[in-house]
């Protein structure tokens, strides 16, 4: 197995372009090696992209936060203006596995490795949030929801790399929240997540993004759940339009971690709790 | 010599303190060695093939390629290994275990081994050798197994002369509960059903075998009993007893599932054909595919009483699954299930069943927990119909002294009364609930057993005292062996080491199980130092040329009484020690007994949980253990096992469980899918240790490490039925079963 | 064995290996720098008894392959003691008996450590979610989580 650590974005996606066998981008390893471990991969190539000063570090500027590829969970949960400005994207990004994993795992890993019940995901999508996708020649700007096309598959094509997240420029007034269900109180895989993204105008949800996760073979942006509490202060019957359209957006399977029937009545129970935990954030008042 | 084991009341001065421990140091540095944590020159990696299939039949193995590839050493299949059939069945049973012969009896199952210079190439040869299976059908769930027309798991076994899974009945009771039933103004009768779990012990199997050609050999290895890895090594492989050198590592847990061998035959047999020595440590993934988990079970309950609470009569039919290999596991279920109670009229059935899974071991209180969830939770449905507390009707009903169990032995003096009294009194008794919370309380039980032991103590040149025990320290033993010899020789706690033998330096001891370590060695070396004793005395007569009878030995001093010794100052410990060469040479105690009468330990446990009516998720807001250890030679290392069964027994009731495909794989093979409770799952845990002295042993001494994981799971069903209105039958109470029982309630 | 040569430091001292390239830190610390405090309990980031500190921050040393160590600076538990003294994270752990069969303690200690540098006045509910990383399944947690917050309240008088 071949192991590089490149100093450029463009030298690690030239890497992987030429690379004719197995390879992988390892940042924090926490899923790579995991699979390594159990024998399910069997790499010719390991680029290691955190020696790309591109990728390692969260700025903010006038159109928003970049979060770099290679920043780890327990930085962005020690980055106070990110945490400020979108504690749902923070919260969910925290989420994922104990303190010794935060040390190490990535957001942009966590979505490229493509699981539905990726903790990042549903928040980062809530919050619009894009990817910088570089390729040996050129560069291009995906949203996040995207990326991923199906359980461990990305629309990356061979030889991309995602450089960084960018959050957009955030309005006053907006909130964001992250939830899960787990069935011990960390360490778990969730079972059924809900982030959701609210702006707010005179305590009136102007707009919203409600995302769920673990329901379907990808993270699921419901428009319909967006639609129901839009122009509400979030009453009880906009909040029960939100967790039915929720409940009728999910498409989940029966296995180890839960049942279709559990996931998709909890998916909408979720939802309406991040829901007001977001409006709360956003200055309302319920 | 003869001792007396009878329990003599006294006032302790060293045994019943919260001493450090004498291997604390090593293990907070890490200096500590475990099974993997010892090397040997020119050591070799072992690495197992195991079988993808639930059952089949293993047509061929071709091991050439793996033999060829340069680095490999040894390969062997259960060609190098005896066949044993027509001899032992268990033998056989744990030989075919460890090594398949013929047929992969569950997903898992080990059919080839081999042994190379380092774990890349050993995962190599794993690849290059060609196993043609020809998959069977297969069974895993145990009441499907009993169905006629289930695919047999082992041809030997027969119910009416016919092929069948059904590998053994066991009945247990006395009395007529017929007519006890009719007596009875309120029967309950409910079915429950639990999953398969496992020790969940962190540190994995790991051993470093070494064979010699002459046919000695050494062993390192992480284990509950060297003594008994010594016998069952040395007569798989053929090997003389004495010629096979077992040396247990420090233990990074075991809870019963380190008290066999699943890998140890077959690095000894790698060794041997490869003449070097050779590591194998298990992975994680193969702990829970290939070692010995508990059983799962379903059951029946019945139980009626009259309004005044007086239970008339009691059944329970269990089915219990063994894995691919008989057991002994339903007939413990039935034998445990209502030995809290005095009964007039109790009837027990367990079934021991064979599936395609692994072949189960012992966990804490091996099929306690099971039968006690079922009963437990069925005693708290009678309270409820006849309008009486739980609490209450479980005193009325409680064993007493004079109670014939329901597993057959006269009870002597016990705790089950003074646990539920004690109960019934905690302050935890009288905390306030909140919305969606409710309280649940449960009793258990666990036999303890006793078993051969010897020790050996000796008395250094300095005066200084060396312990060497032959049981494994679990759990902090040997910190309470040295307060033991401590309080019997009247030295400080310090001047005492406690050591693990191996076995070429004591006699047989039976394995660390059944909570046997404290009381059993704690017996020895009870014996031993009064042995020891005898010798301090004779030499300090010796030394002031004076007969034996005129000496005292009290508070680790020698003295001699009498008007006419009046002037012989006393000799200490050390005194005597320092001048041993003249006076006969070494000073020693030495002690070999079969410890018998246990003594029975009970405990009652409460619970309190928050459920989550939208999700089922389950919160333990907080937990009390009342048990009683007959006497806490080590009041923090008591608490130790309270804290740590009921830690068990929760994890049990809510969230872990062996989960099986429908091609019969195990679906989750590590610690991220098989859930034990973490950190924040749990609160602090209260713990009440009760002493009512256990009449056979010298210091009162009961097991204490087992009965703690036995009440959880029915605490915690009684406390969901308060919280969430239902009445959970199935273990683990996960979240979707819940949220399943709240909808249906609701419907 | 085609192997990397590694040089890093190790509980402040220079430490060199090498070591093929899918190897884990995990085991280049055990079976070539001879260091078997960090233990292997699942090898797949579940346990944390391999809990190490790495450039400061803590990981499971499952999680990181041996190469990645170059030029960084690891802590492991043999790290703890300092001038032949126990550090009072293993002062307290022994006063609570807060291991039974210890395998999963020197974990703990690195991961406590990290806690108590990070945040030297933790709550109880912060103590046990920073440890939920670390499985025991032999006390329960409770003599644990007592060690840690008396290790703590130690600390804090210095």
């Amino acid at each position: 197995m071949r192991y590089e650590t490149p100093t450029t974005t463009k030298e690690a996606a030239t890497l992987l372009y030429k690379e004719k066998g197995q390879a992988h981008v390892l940042a924090g390893g926490t899923d790579l090696l995991v699979r390594l471990k159990m024998g399910t991969i069997e790499p010719d190539l390991v680029v290691d992209i955190k020696h790309i000063p591109a990728m390692q570090a969260i700025s903010k500027s006038a159109t928003g936060f970049k979060i770099g590829a290679a920043v780890c969970g327990a930085a962005i949960g020690e980055h106070a203006a990110l945490k400020k400005a979108w504690p749902g994207v923070v919260e969910a990004a925290n989420l994922i596995g104990s303190d010794q994993v935060q040390g190490r795992c990535t957001v942009v890993g966590n979505l490229c490795n493509g699981s539905p019940a990726a903790d990042s995901v549903p928040a980062m999508i809530a919050a619009g949030a894009k990817a910088v996708v570089v390729g040996k020649d050129k560069r291009r700007t995906v949203a996040v929801e995207k990326i991923v096309t199906g359980p461990g598959k990305t629309s990356l094509a061979k030889g991309e790399v995602i450089e960084a997240i960018t959050l957009p420029a955030r309005p006053s007034n907006s909130g964001d929240a992250y939830l899960r269900f787990i069935p011990r109180t960390e360490m778990d895989i969730a079972v059924v997540s809900a982030g959701v993204n609210l702006t707010l105008q005179r305590g009136i949800v102007k707009s919203a993004r409600v995302v769920l996760g673990a329901v379907a073979p990808t993270a699921v942006l419901v428009t319909n759940a967006a639609k129901a509490i839009i122009g509400t202060k979030l009453d009880e019957a906009a909040l029960e339009k939100l967790a039915a359209a929720c409940s009728a957006a999910c498409n989940p399977i029966d296995d180890k971690r839960g049942t279709i029937e559990y996931r998709t009545k909890v998916a909408g129970v979720l939802a309406k709790r991040a829901a007001k935990i977001a409006y709360q954030r956003a200055g309302g008042t319920l | 010599m003869g001792h007396d084991t009878n329990y003599q009341d006294r006032d302790f001065k060293i045994v019943g303190t919260r001493v450090k421990r004498p291997d604390g140091i090593d293990k907070v540095t890490g200096r500590a060695k475990y099974g993997a944590d010892t090397f040997a020159p020119g050591q070799l990696v072992a690495k197992v093939l195991r079988s993808p299939h639930a059952h089949a039949l293993i047509k061929k193995i071709d091991i050439s390629k793996a033999e060829k590839l340069p680095g490999v050493k040894a390969v062997i299949t259960s060609a190098d290994l005896p066949d044993l059939t027509g001899s032992n069945r268990s033998m056989t049973d744990i030989l075919e275990n460890c090594m398949a012969r013929g047929r992969a009896l569950y997903h898992g199952h080990a059919v080839a081994a081999v042994a190379a210079i380092d774990e890349q190439t050993a995962k190599q040869a794993l690849k290059l050798i060609k196993v043609t299976y020809k998959q069977l059908p297969h069974v895993t769930d145990l009441d499907e197994a009993m169905l006629p027309g289930a695919p047999i798991i082992q041809d030997f076994v027969k119910q009416d002369g016919q092929p069948s899974n059904i590998a053994g009945i066991s009945t247990f009771g006395h009395g007529d509960v017929d007519a006890g039933f009719a007596e009875a103004d309120v029967i309950v009768e409910k079915s429950y059903k639990t999953e398969q779990t496992h020790q969940g012990y962190i540190e994995p199997h790991a051993c470093l075998a070494s064979v010699n050609p002459d046919g000695s050999g050494e062993l390192w290895v992480t284990t509950q009993g060297h003594f008994s890895f010594r016998v069952v090594c040395s007569t798989l492989l053929g090997l003389d007893m004495a010629k096979l050198k077992v040396t247990a590592s420090e233990i990074g847990g075991g809870f019963g599932g380190k008290t066999h061998v699943w890998t140890e035959p077959l690095a000894l047999a790698l060794s041997r054909k490869a003449n070097r020595p050779v590591k194998l440590v298990m992975t994680r993934d193969e702990v829970f595919k290939a070692s010995g988990p508990t059983s799962s079970t379903s059951m029946d309950i019945k139980i009626g009483a009259k309004k005044d609470g007086t239970i008339t009569a009691a059944t329970a039919v269990l089915r219990y699954q063994d894995g691919a290999f008989p057991g002994i596991w339903g007939m413990l279920g039935a034998m445990t299930a209502y030995a809290c109670y005095d009964l007039k009229n109790v009837k027990t059935v367990g079934h021991d069943i064979l599936v395609n899974r692994p072949k189960v071991a012992a966990y804490r209180a091996p099929s306690a927990p099971m039968a006690a969830f079922g009963v437990e939770s069925t005693m708290d449905l009678v309270a409820n119909e006849i309008g009486m507390s739980p609490l209450d009707f479980r005193i009325k009903n409680a064993a007493k002294e004079g109670t014939k169990a329901s597993y057959g032995p006269v009870y002597g003096p016990i705790g089950i009364g003074p646990t539920l009294e004690a109960v019934k009194n905690h302050p935890h008794m009288r905390a306030k609930l909140k919305k969606n919370q409710g309280r649940g309380m449960a009793c258990g039980f666990w036999f303890n057993f006793g078993g051969q032991t010897c020790v050996d103590l000796n008395v250094g040149p300095d005066g200084t005292v060396s312990l060497t025990i032959g049981t494994i320290d679990v759990g902090g033993s040997r910190a309470s062996l040295s307060l033991i010899v401590a309080e019997e020789l009247g030295i400080p706690y310090d001047q005492v080491r406690t050591n693990v033998g191996d076995t070429a330096s004591l006699g047989h001891n039976d394995t660390t199980e059944g909570s046997r370590g404290t009381f059993s060695s704690g017996m020895a070396a009870i014996f031993a130092a009064r042995e020891a004793i005898g010798v301090l005395r004779a030499r300090a007569a010796k030394m002031w040329d004076i007969p034996v009878e005129d000496v005292v030995w009290a508070n680790g001093t020698a003295t001699a009484v009498g008007d006419k010794h009046s002037n012989l100052p006393p000799l200490s410990l050390k005194q005597i020690a320092a001048k041993a060469p003249s006076t006969g040479g070494p000073i020693a105690g030495h002690n070999e007994v079969v410890a018998d009468n246990a003594g029975v330990s009970f405990a009652s446990h409460i619970c309190d949980v928050e459920v989550d009516p939208e999700t089922g998720g389950t919160k333990i807001l907080r937990y009390t253990v009342v048990q009683d250890a007959g006497k806490a030679i080590h009041p923090d290392y008591v608490e130790g096992q309270f804290q740590g069964g009921a830690a068990q027994g929760i994890g049990w009731a809510l969230n872990e469980e062996y989960i099986y495909g429908a091609d019969g794989c195990l679906q989750n093979t590590g610690f991220l899918d098989y859930r034990i409770p973490v950190c924040s799952d749990l609160p602090f845990i209260d713990t009440q240790i009760l002493e009512i002295p256990n009449p056979n042993h010298p210091y009162g001494v009961r097991g204490v490490g087992e009965t703690s994981i036995v009440p959880p799971l029915a605490a915690i069903g009684n406390a969901v039925s308060h919280a969430a209105g239902v009445r959970m039958t199935h273990i683990p109470m996960s979240a979707p079963r819940i949220l399943k029982a709240i909808e249906e309630a609701k419907a | 064995m085609t192997g990397v040569l590694v040089s890093t430091t190790i509980n402040g001292d220079p430490v060199q290996f090498a070591c093929p390239t899918d190897e884990v830190l995990l085991d280049s610390l055990r079976n070539r720098v001879g260091l078997t405090g960090a233990k292997e309990g699942c090898g797949t980031g579940d346990c944390g008894s391999c809990s190490i500190t790495l450039d400061g921050r803590l990981v499971c040393a499952c999680l990181v392959l041996g190469v990645e160590a170059n030029g960084r600076e690891i802590g492991t538990v043999e790290g703890l003691v300092e001038n032949g003294k126990l550090h009072p994270l293993q002062e307290k752990f022994i006063e609570h008996a807060a291991l039974q069969c210890g395998i999963c303690t020197p974990g703990f200690l690195v991961a406590a450590k990290a806690l108590l540098t990070k945040n030297p006045n933790p709550s109880e509910e912060q103590i046990r979610y920073a440890l939920a990383g670390n499985l025991c399944r032999c006390t329960g947690y409770d003599k644990i989580v007592r060690a840690v917050q008396a290790a703590a309240k130690e600390m804090r008088k210095k």
